[in-house]
């Protein structure tokens, strides 16, 4: 008797377990854990094998090898004897200087686009309506072959390049060529002047900001620090004795040598990613006017602000908070699209590296987890980037 | 080309789940009933397919060889279009069987990428093409030239090598789809456009205006081009070699598409040994008897196949690479016996 009670006690706190959420939860994650790590190692011991199996070698070793390619566009040195490490970094910094200069411009082009949607004006309105519309409902990799093949096909050719600017720039169906200013090394000061006057701007808003606070008395920091701007360096540039040294680019047998020399690549990318993506940021940025309600305003109105204070201090200070986050996702977007590149030639991370160096090494496990590497971290750095400054204008609860 | 990324990631990771006890390719295509076959997307001459997706073209026909001695049945193929970049993450993922795709035989394909050639189809050299108006006649003139390439094949080297032995400076232009590099080099952006002479023969009429460009006499490179498999299956190598070898062998022996059946009653052993008459050679490569017969039946021999894909795009056979050894050409195969 005594010991069937034993047994049902037991069989209870057995069922009882099975039923115990805290215990399930453990008990399935444990369970997911398991599985995963197990999937891995058989991917690993698969892979491993396979390529035993087709005699291929494993490891990063191949990085140190002379890739024996060229590559068309480079913001550092490279030939045919760098290695595949440099073809790695080649392509690391091609895919950032489209995607830090796509970000830049699409942001500017994107808040336009925005606040002109929201405009009193109709046809403003309509205008910035149309072109949202239009570019964000055709796919980018159709944009990009417009910009690069259409808008290539009506460049002239090289002997009858385009001339602006007295000569001084040519446009062809090889890309933009422009003078290149460099400067003697007395510009070094000029470049001292110009930072300090911005550090200057920052603690003279800050000033005015609260002597505003204090005494309710405005100082026009804005036309001070613009006029300091200009006039600082350039007397700097007088005084330290700066100079211009410019190449201007010039026609040889085949193609223009010289100045700066900007590819169609590089400038059909860059206009297909901005274009697309500054029609979702004037969204975003619509949303984001939109969502802050009008008894905001009026109460600003009410408590008698001007409307570049009611603008600067009520309204975008809110409007923001609403923006940021998908703000960042666009960001994300641009990068992450910067990779369709290879599509028209432009030599970026996936082009050069993903593409060539895989090709040519035959190392493409090693390959794409490098390229993937680089993704993953430029998100996560222009997230934490974005994030930071998320939590700067969040709101503060007093 | 987000599609691209998927596709490569895909096939890598293919490369890991096809076990590598499945290491028996000739099993497995025998199951599937056909073989598939990496091609170019469009070279004519080599592999172009037409506007009812019929292919033709000698890599084509390659194929069509493997698949008629296995299958007794030329059409028992399917054909992937490849890029250049794409093509060896291809064959070693094993989504084709056999990669037969305008390659050029080198070392490190051969050896470090896990792949093995079996023959040479063609023996090509790297060429340039350029617009008659630009006035230039050699390759040592094209110092400064921007030059529209095709990315991830040999090519690409072998110009960063000849530009730079010849101490000139070249702006390359790269794309990674044939189309493309032709349409960039038509519409301007480069000087000058170079691949195997071959393909630079039959895409110069694919321009908007063939006479307005001429190919430099300069060849650069040797091209060895031929059929490649995955290493680590014996067996299969064999069967894909063997195949190109009973190409030559039916020439030289007189055995064509048109009398490969009074053949069968010849007296010569060379010609009984390879139409199985005589001895069990098919055996030896997993194979019925009768393997190169219906090779030479369904495709005929190599002098047939060049006939049908490459003489209509102008490149003479006679006293080329091509020829056969004994016209003194290299195209050369060790005895069946
Ligand atoms: N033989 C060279 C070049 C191969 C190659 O890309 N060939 C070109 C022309 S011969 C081709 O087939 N292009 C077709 C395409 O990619 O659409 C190699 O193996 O790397």
């Amino acid at each position: 008797m005594a010991k069937s009670q034993e047994q049902l006690h037991e069989r209870r706190s057995l069922s009882s377990l099975i039923y115990d959420p805290q215990f399930r939860s453990y008990a399935f994650q444990i369970l997911l854990l398991l599985v995963l790590v197990g999937f891995g190692w058989w991917i690993v011991q698969n892979t491993v094998t396979n390529l035993q199996a087709q005699n291929k070698t494993t490891g990063f070793d191949f990085l140190s090898n002379t890739a024996g390619f060229d590559i068309g566009f480079s913001l550092v040195p490279y030939s045919r004897e760098s290695t595949y490490l440099e073809v790695f970094y080649v392509g690391i910094l091609n895919t950032l200087l489209v995607a830090i200069t796509g970000i830049v411009l699409a942001t500017l082009l994107g808040f336009v686009l925005g606040i002109a949607r929201l405009s009193s004006n109709w046809i403003i309105a309509r205008l910035a309506t149309i072109y949202i519309e239009i570019i964000r409902n055709i796919p980018l990799l159709l944009q990009l072959f417009f910009w690069y093949f259409a808008v290539l096909k009506s460049m002239p050719s090289v002997r009858s390049s385009l001339e602006l600017v007295g000569g001084a720039v040519f446009l062809n169906n090889r890309g933009l060529y422009l003078p290149n200013p460099n400067a003697n090394s007395a510009f070094l000061w000029v470049q001292i002047a110009i930072a300090l006057v911005l550090v200057g701007g920052f603690f003279l808003q800050r000033w005015s900001i609260r002597r505003v606070e204090l005494t309710g008395e405005r100082f026009p920091y804005i036309p001070v620090f613009l006029v300091l701007l200009i006039v600082v360096p350039t007397v700097t540039w007088f005084v330290s004795g700066a100079e211009w040294n410019i190449t201007y680019p010039e026609l040889n047998r085949f193609n223009f040598q010289g100045g700066i020399q900007l590819p169609p690549e590089f400038v059909a990318l860059l206009f297909g990613l901005v274009i697309y993506t500054a029609a979702f940021i004037g969204e975003t940025v619509r949303a984001g006017i939109v969502s802050v309600s009008s008894g905001q305003t009026e109460a600003a109105q009410s408590l008698g602000l001007k409307n570049n204070d009611r603008l600067n201090l009520v309204v975008i200070p809110q409007a923001m908070r609403v923006i940021v986050p998908p703000l960042t996702s666009q960001y994300l977007n641009l990068t992450k699209n910067s990779s369709l590149a290879v599509a028209i030639g432009y030599p970026d991370i996936v082009n050069v590296f993903m593409g060539t160096a895989l090709n040519q090494s035959g190392k493409a496990i090693e390959v794409i987890f490098m390229t993937m590497m680089v993704y993953l971290t430029l998100s996560l750095l222009t997230s934490m980037i974005m994030n930071w400054y998320n939590a700067r204008i969040a709101l503060t609860e007093r | 080309m987000n599609k691209k990324i998927v596709t490569i990631a895909l096939g890598a990771a293919l490369s890991l789940s096809a076990s590598a006890a499945l290491a028996d390719t000739l099993e497995d295509v025998q199951a599937k009933g056909y073989l598939q076959c990496g091609v170019t997307p469009s070279t004519p001459g080599f592999a172009s397919p037409d506007e009812n997706n019929n292919w033709s073209g000698i890599d084509v026909d390659y194929c069509r060889a493997m698949a008629a001695a296995i299958f007794d049945d030329p059409e028992a193929v399917r054909f992937t279009p490849l890029t250049s970049k794409e093509r060896f993450t291809a064959l070693s993922s094993g989504e084709i069987d056999v990669l037969s795709r305008t390659t050029t035989w080198t070392m490190s394909r051969d050896t470090n990428l896990g792949i093995s050639f079996t023959g040479v189809m063609f023996y090509d050299g790297q060429g340039f093409m350029v617009p008659k108006d630009l006035g230039v006649n050699s390759a040592l003139e094209l110092s400064d030239a921007a030059v529209c390439i095709e990315s991830g094949t040999t090519t690409e080297l072998n110009a960063a090598d000849y530009f730079a032995t010849n101490g000139m400076n070249y702006n390359p232009v790269v794309f990674e789809d044939q189309d493309e590099v032709v349409k960039a080099y038509d519409d301007g952006r480069c000087d000058v456009f170079t691949t195997d002479s071959s393909a630079l023969a039959a895409e110069r009429f694919s321009l908007a205006d063939p006479d307005a460009h001429k190919i430099l006499p300069q060849i650069i490179s040797k091209e060895p081009l031929g059929p490649s498999v995955r290493q680590g299956d014996d067996l299969w190598f064999n069967i894909s070699r063997w195949v190109y070898f009973a190409l030559l062998e039916a020439e030289e022996y007189g055995v064509n598409q048109a009398n490969v059946d009074e053949m069968l009653g010849s007296e010569n052993p060379s010609v009984r040994r390879l139409l199985g008459v005589e001895g069990e050679f098919g055996s030896y490569v997993g194979l019925p008897g009768d393997w190169a017969y219906r090779v030479i039946k369904h495709v005929g021999n190599y002098a047939d196949v060049y006939e049908r894909n490459v003489t209509p795009i102008g490149i003479e056979r006679a006293g080329s690479l091509n020829d056969l050894w004994t016209r003194g050409g290299l195209q050369y195969s060790p005895p069946i016996r």
